[in-house]
């Protein structure tokens, strides 16, 4: 049983330098870290490679050549083997497009029995390849998994984080699976699994590998434009208190309080 | 001048159509204003114990009601196969969901399939005047900008959009509407089945709360949450937090109050110790009254406040603790 883990690597900081006209994020210049919602995809990848036998952890990722670090932090942690997507057409990417573009791979190259996600990237915050994805391959999809309870090499009993409460469900694979940090801690890597990293070889496939054109990926390919990037302004009008002691400004916060009728 | 059709997916949850689904036909209203068009509620379920006719009252023109045994549970994929052939026969300009666990799993489904873009997370959309184009807003890049997404050649224009930053629009019953219930023949089954259910307790929601005190980065120490639980207490409100202090696990992840947390509107927020990043504050600013402290004169959270005082939250806390104490057990003993 193949199971794939999505992973990506994401903005180490929140200061990013953007193309103001093509919204763009400038990935080269700037300290790159794994998502750290993925971790806990991995682990959870992990875990069932511990539970079931002869169970294959694979990392999946796509983005620029250096993305390779996050498939060796991912292999580091346990995983078998990654895999990376990159092309330097593939800069600017929408949801849609990275979707086809994995879909395209899964198809062609490797099939998974589960593809787990993290429940969304700190830097795109869209949470939308993994359903996407699950769309393209024809396959169920859960997102906000709490927790995995049982796998078989046919189905899946999970817990979902609906709004109104936790649902127990059974889903049938293979299937998209999107966790939350609910999942399972992530462990760290261990010197042998850095060593293993280090010594593993990780392929890369390009558009031509994929039967790709240009047009269809990159800027060109994504359904969705970022017109304009700006800081926001939610202005209103603040009422200063011109008080430096701290007692004195409590009682200032109580006193505002009782005129809200919150006292 | 072509009319406009605007579809929103209603959001039903154990058999109740969710009040965020009026939000949706409000949004989709204010579309509307000013160009000619429907707005369209499409309600998926087995059974349903809200009546239809609430989504005409709410600001719909027309609603549509699919309904077969296999669609009790929620599967994004079951929804999708049943919705797909009707989108395409339909061709709606734009479609909205609500930014919830069922919306952000079904219209990127539904969104792959119809080979679409899909903006997730919408602070606000608008209709661009010289094209009609969706302009959906957004916050990005860790919620520090926002960015305005658009969708230019590819139909539908598809958005999720953040809950509780629209009202619903005051319920009129005199508006009329066409309700067609679709009773399906077939029905793909499920792949996900629903094993049980723990409901949680509704009154514990953040989004729930009229006052609302909440600790950033400049709390410095989980101990001093512990001192914000008790002072929420006190005032009969809740806490919440930033990202950061959720991050360095001061509080738990459910106090999260902003893009990648929650969006809130209570009466009050106090702001404690939170410096107001963009991400931040998209999730505030339906607060009714905003009152910040930061030491920080410059911090950004004073140009979004209401009431400000500059000074440190470790220093005033306590002052504020011990008052609203000392009040409280004098009410106690009065009593």
């Amino acid at each position: 049983m193949k199971v794939g883990v999505l992973v990506k690597q994401v903005p180490g900081s929140d200061r990013v330098k953007i193309d103001r006209k093509t919204g763009k994020m400038h990935r080269e210049e700037m300290e790159a870290v794994p998502n750290p919602k993925d971790l806990y995809a991995i682990e959870a990848a992990l875990r069932i490679k511990e539970t079931l036998p002869g169970v294959e952890a694979v990392a999946i990722s796509m983005g620029p050549l250096r993305a390779r670090e996050v498939l060796e932090e991912a292999i580091a942690m346990g995983c078998d083997r990654g895999v990376l997507v990159s092309d330097p057409a593939l800069s600017g990417s929408d949801t849609w497009v990275t979707a086809y573009v994995l879909a395209r791979l899964v198809q062609k190259y490797e099939s998974f029995t589960l593809l787990l996600a993290g429940e969304r990237s700190t830097d795109g915050e869209t949470g939308q390849v993994g359903p996407e994805l699950a769309a393209l391959l024809d396959i169920p999809v859960v997102t906000s998994v709490s927790a995995i309870s049982e796998i078989t090499p046919t189905t899946l009993t999970v817990k979902r984080e609906l709004e109104e409460g936790i649902e127990t469900i059974s889903v049938t694979l293979p299937a998209v699976i999107a966790v939350t940090k609910a999942v399972a801690e992530p462990r760290l890597p261990t010197l042998g699994g850095k060593k293993r990293a280090r010594a593993s070889s990780i392929p890369v496939f390009t558009l031509k590998d994929l039967g790709l054109q240009k047009e269809e990926v990159g800027l060109p390919g994504s359904p969705t434009r970022v017109t304009q990037v700006f800081y926001p302004t939610f202005l209103r009008q603040t009422q200063m208190v011109d008080e430096k002691d701290p007692e004195r400004v409590a009682e200032w916060l109580i006193r505002l309080l009782e005129t809200k009728g919150i006292l | 001048m072509k009319k406009i059709k605007i579809f929103v997916l209603a959001e039903v949850r154990e058999e109740y159509i969710h009040p965020v689904s009026f939000e949706l036909l409000h949004w989709g209203r204010k579309l509307l204003w000013n160009s000619p068009g429907e707005v369209v509620a499409l309600v998926l379920g087995a059974t349903l114990r809200s009546t239809l006719e609430e989504l005409i009252a709410y600001g719909g023109d027309r609603v549509e009601f699919f309904t077969h045994p296999n669609l009790s549970v929620f599967d994004a994929q079951t929804h999708a196969q049943v919705l797909l052939p009707f989108l395409r026969e339909e061709k709606p300009d734009i479609i909205l969901a609500a930014a919830t666990v069922r919306g952000r799993a079904l219209m990127p489904y539904l969104a792959a399939q119809l080979q679409t873009g899909l903006t997730a997370d919408c602070t606000d959309l608008a209709l661009e005047v010289k094209t009609g184009l969706l302009l959906q807003k957004r916050p990005a890049i860790g919620g520090n900008v926002l960015a305005t997404i658009k969708t230019p050649h590819h139909r539908p224009q598809m958005s999720t959009i953040r809950p509780r930053l629209q009202k619903p629009l005051p319920r009129d019953e005199r508006r009329t509407g066409v309700i067609t219930i679709h009773r399906l023949e077939s029905c793909p089954v499920p792949r996900v089945k629903r094993l049980c259910l723990e409901k949680k307790e509704t009154s514990t929601l953040l989004e729930d709360q009229e006052l609302i005190i909440a600790g950033g980065r400049g709390l410095k120490h989980p101990k001093n949450f512990a001192l914000l639980f008790e002072i929420a207490h006190l005032l009969h409100g809740a806490v919440g937090a930033s990202r950061v202090a959720v991050d360095m696990g001061w509080v738990s992840y459910p106090h999260q109050v902003g893009l990648s947390g929650k969006t809130v509107s209570p009466k009050i927020y106090l702001a404690v110790g939170i410096s107001g990043a963009v991400q931040h504050l998209s999730g505030v600013m339906n607060a009714e009254t905003i009152i910040a402290i930061n030491k920080d004169p410059q911090a950004p959270i004073f140009r979004v406040a209401d009431f400000g005082a500059i000074g440190d939250a470790l220093e005033i806390l306590p002052h504020l603790y011990r008052k609203l104490k000392a009040r409280n057990d004098h009410a106690v003993q009065e009593s």
